[in-house]
């Protein structure tokens, strides 16, 4: 905050010498890439003091007239219009340039959400990639982006998108197998930022439970639960078992382990029991014995 | 300035005069709570001696109460303290007595029978208990002999339990801004409606957890007037099951007091979930449930815990459905005692006697508090 306002105000004083003072006797680049070397010739004799201001950066140097002055690679890295102004002990003169993003890309934000979605949906995954120099400058220049989701299995789903003002976006179908997807944006054939994102089943299909009997109780298991796509419904969903026997119901919510929901519910000759799982029902078995 | 100074002083004196006259002459009530004589001394009638009885209980006056009992042979204080306050941690072991009251059933000369009902304040509201003692005549007092219900022993064996239960790990702060954190759960609101109680709105329905990870839910409603300006905000606060597994359904009922329904253009709704390192266990299910129906409208059953942890809080959600399987009621019941392993414990759940007659099925879900977690 400090050095802001000193930035600041010295850029405020140097625009004020700038115009009250002719240009003349400074030779600056049109524009310099962030982070490479650059130099700036002035004419004259004698000496000087050279400033450059602009996006966060002042520097300051003694010169010589009539002599380049050399600024090493990284003295100005962020991307921007730049002041240069030249003060000695006659008139003051100065100049601008531009400071541009390199154009090879070495930082990426690639945003991909959700990170958690059902099999089967239509456009459900959203990338969006932030294409960036060494310097987190970012790259307006358009950049070929190659999105990139693939499924344990080995399939893949993959589109190309030029980057828009440093950014490209897109939008993908989750796959009907379910697991942990690679999903990889790669800019220019080279740098690639990867992000996972995981593909769950969907609600448990075609949910059947069989009734043995066991020490006087009805002892239940379901089928191995499977979405409508043959996904493995995960261990921990809840099951709902439900006897209900002339007037009375008793009910138990039990998590899948292995597979398969088990229970054990009291054994009530013409029962009926019934399974479910979320919004979804399964088999009815009336007990009768 | 001077002013202030008098009144000060006047302050200072009549604080003072208060402590003395309290100290020197106290309330019944405070005497009792400062474990000095009970609010009633007397043993002479059935009656009284129970009264006398619920005072001590009321002040924890444990050792007076025991004392007082004519079957203490048959138990120790101990056990007559747990009898009334829980073996294990639950509700009642930090609840006060807040009022009891005493109805005389059948006395003879020597012998009567008097209920003493219990108003125990919990956390999470007043539960009531009562006790039907036997009273017995000894020389010119009463004294009651207390049904102890000792403690249930669950016998020693061992449940295997397929340990599941799920961990999260959080995106950290050094992280990219562009770096992926964990989805929150997807869940979803399958049924809702609003209806008209004699004390205002309420706004009832169920929410289900379709995704594959636990949840922490909580539901608040707006509702809106015709012109579709805010009425009122309110939350579903402890009538929902806050942790919901995955395919889980909880109902939730918002009450919105003071409000006419024929003032409200619309209602929104607003599901807040997260997910939360949860367990699948314990198991508790629900047996018997039992609907009888109006006047005197319960939803009856017990729940037997499955696994081989002590519950300490059991929270009973009951939905009730109309013919057509929409919701008509969310009513619930916190058990007071902690649930043991494979020890059936009642609950009972009253239903509004209007709302009972529309009543055709219901379903009841279990929220558990287990001290210290799961383990």
């Amino acid at each position: 905050m400090k050095y802001g306002r000193a930035i600041l105000l010295g850029a405020m004083a140097l625009a004020m010498l700038h115009q009250v003072f002719p240009e003349g006797g400074l030779t600056v680049p049109g524009t310099v890439t962030a982070g490479s070397a650059f130099s700036i010739q002035s004419s004259g004799s004698g000496g000087a003091t050279l400033y450059i201001t602009g996006m966060g950066h002042f520097l300051k140097r003694d010169v010589q007239l009539g002599q380049s002055t050399l600024f090493p690679a990284g003295s100005i890295y962020n991307a921007g219009h730049y002041l240069v102004v030249l003060t000695g002990t006659g008139a003051t003169v100065s100049s601008a340039f531009d400071v541009v993003p390199a154009s090879e890309p070495e930082n990426l934000s690639f945003l991909a959400r959700p990170s958690r979605l059902p099999v089967d949906l239509h456009n459900g995954i959203t990338g969006a990639l932030y294409v960036f120099d060494a310097y987190k400058n970012l790259i307006t220049v358009p950049k070929p982006v190659l999105f990139q989701l693939s499924n344990p299995a080995g399939a893949t789903e993959a589109r190309t998108v030029m980057t828009r003002d440093g950014a490209a976006w897109t939008q993908m179908d989750s796959t009907s197998q379910q697991g942990m997807d690679k999903f990889v944006a790669r800019v220019d054939d080279g740098i690639s930022s990867t992000r996972i994102v995981g593909q769950i089943p969907g609600d448990p299909c075609g949910l059947k439970m069989a009734a043995r009997e066991s020490g006087g109780k009805i002892q239940l298991q379901t089928d191995p639960v499977r979405d409508c796509s043959g996904n493995a419904v995960p261990d921990g969903t809840i099951v709902t078992f439900t006897e209900s026997d002339k007037g009375a119901q008793s009910t138990v919510d039990v998590p899948i382990k292995r597979g398969v929901a088990e229970a054990e519910l009291p054994a009530h000759s013409g029962a009926t029991i019934s399974v479910a799982s979320g919004v979804v029902l399964g088999n009815q078995i009336r007990w009768a014995r | 300035m001077n002013k202030g100074v008098v009144l000060a002083a006047v302050l200072s004196i009549v604080t003072v005069a208060f402590v003395v006259i309290g100290t020197i002459w106290p309330g019944p009530s405070a005497l009792a709570y400062a474990g000095g004589q009970g609010v009633v001394h007397s043993t002479a009638t059935p009656e009284a001696a129970v009264a006398n009885l619920g005072s001590q209980i009321q002040s924890q006056a444990w050792s007076k109460a025991y004392a007082s009992l004519a079957n203490k042979g048959q138990f120790t204080q101990t056990e007559f303290v747990h009898d009334l306050t829980g073996f294990y941690p639950g509700l009642r072991t930090y609840a006060t007595l807040d009022k009891f009251e005493v109805r005389p059933l059948h006395a003879s000369d020597n012998e009567a029978d008097v209920q003493l009902k219990l108003f125990w304040s919990t956390v999470v509201g007043i539960s009531v208990s009562s006790r039907n003692l036997h009273m017995v005549r000894n020389g010119d007092h009463w004294q009651a002999k207390w049904p102890i219900e000792k403690e249930p022993v669950v016998p020693p064996q061992v449940i295997p339990v397929n340990y599941l239960r799920w961990d999260v790990i959080y995106r950290g702060p050094g992280d990219d801004w562009g770096a992926q954190d964990v989805e929150e759960p997807h869940v979803r609101i399958v049924d809702m409606h609003a209806v008209q109680r004699a004390d205002g709105v309420v706004v009832l329905g169920e929410l289900l957890n379709e995704d594959v990870v636990p949840a922490y839910v909580s539901v608040n409603a707006t509702l809106q007037s015709k012109s579709q300006a805010a009425i009122a905000t309110e939350g579903s606060f402890d009538k929902i099951s806050h942790v919901l597994l995955p395919k889980q359904v909880t109902p939730f009922l918002i009450r919105f007091p003071d409000v006419s329904l024929s003032d409200v253009g619309s209602v929104r709704m607003t599901p807040f979930s997260t997910l939360i390192p949860a367990s699948a266990d314990p198991v508790i299910a629900i047996d018997d449930a039992t609907l009888s129906p109006a006047p005197d409208a319960y939803l009856t059953g017990q729940l037997v815990n499955q696994s081989g942890q002590v519950v300490n809080v059991a929270h009973v959600l009951g939905t009730f459905y109309d013919k057509s399987g929409q919701v008509v009621w969310v009513a619930d019941q916190y058990l007071d005692s902690a649930l043991l392993p494979q020890t059936p414990a009642p609950f009972s759940i009253h239903i509004p006697e209007d709302l009972a007659r529309r009543v055709s099925s219901e379903r009841a879900v279990v929220a558990s508090y287990i001290a210290g977690g799961p383990r």
